[in-house]
């Protein structure tokens, strides 16, 4: 896989059918699925939760809009996920574009794909600090490489987009 | 609803604190414009606009209390990038980048920074905007 900054957006080239699945995977995997400790930590508290009247409003008002925003970034990127479809029998060198102009909607729902990812495995501190965990065997030390694949991007599109 | 009952403001001897709040439709509850003295009479205008007068009590609170400052709070996050973290602070509170940096750090290591302090609104605001860009923020009155 290959990934560089061209003017206007950034290419991934050169995709493995393997990575480009896993980006395939981005807006599904953002999706708590009815798991509590996904939607709790999407939708996190926003004060103690003895100030039950702030929370109460938060969950009726301010909630529903940003429901709204991280459905607008995933539906953003699903979109433009779409260039990997195809009825191709292999996803090798394909090639993914990604205007710099959905950065935004790429880091909050790359992050959200973490975060429920994460939330989902109960990963420890340990288990997301460790970079060089390998080889992948089990469905959690591939939810750990994806947590961090999608991480390697989020570092990519905040460096070299300066955004 | 008048203008004045839209409001809330409250008046003290030795400290003044202004908010006027457009709270609707998030809140259902009156409002009301209340002067009070920490060891005198209490004088509260209700939304009618009439003036009546209370016995001094120990202590008043308005029906909330939003003239007490609220601070900001972002705890730690495992899996939130330091970068991200910090890019978030940037544009959020328009901090330069060393100060995001900083937060961030303290944050990392400390396991919560206080990113503001103000009132009641704009901290709900900040906090929301944190929480758009998946940071886990709270909101805690000072006290």
């Amino acid at each position: 896989m290959e990934i560089c900054r061209h003017n206007d957006h950034v290419e991934i080239s050169e995709l493995d059918p393997f990575l480009a699945e896993l980006l395939r995977q981005i807006p599904a995997s953002g999706s708590p699925d009815g798991v509590a400790a996904a939607e709790q930590r999407l939708f996190s508290s926003p004060a103690n939760r003895k100030e039950t009247e702030l929370c109460a409003e938060w969950k009726m008002y301010v909630e529903p809009e940003l429901r709204r925003l991280f459905q607008s970034a995933t539906e953003t990127v699903a979109a433009d996920l779409e260039q990997l479809n195809g009825n191709e029998k292999s996803l090798a060198n394909r090639t993914l574009r990604i205007p710099a102009k959905h950065a935004d909607a790429w880091l909050n729902a790359l992050n959200q794909a973490r975060l429920v990812i994460a939330a989902k495995n109960n990963f420890t501190e340990n288990e997301l600090g460790d970079h060089f965990r390998s080889p992948i065997g089990s469905r959690r030390d591939l939810s750990l490489f994806q947590i961090n694949f999608y991480g390697f991007l989020q570092e990519f599109m905040l460096r070299d987009l300066g955004v | 609803m008048s203008a004045l009952a839209d409001s809330l403001f409250e008046l003290r001897a030795s400290y003044v604190s202004v908010s006027t709040m457009s709270r609707e439709p998030r809140r259902g509850v009156g409002c009301r414009a209340q002067s009070k003295e920490t060891e005198g009479t209490t004088h509260v205008l209700d939304e009618t606009g009439s003036v009546t007068t209370a016995e001094p009590t120990k202590e008043t609170h308005s029906e909330e209390d939003f003239d007490l400052p609220w601070q900001v709070v972002v705890h730690n996050d495992p899996v939130n990038l330091m970068s991200y973290v910090t890019m978030a602070f940037q544009r959020v509170f328009g901090y330069p980048r060393e100060k995001a940096e900083r937060h961030m750090l303290e944050v990392h290591h400390k396991g919560r920074s206080v990113l503001w302090a103000g009132m009641r609104e704009p901290a709900e605001l900040y906090v929301q905007q944190l929480h758009g860009y998946l940071l886990l923020a709270t909101l805690e009155k000072i006290s």
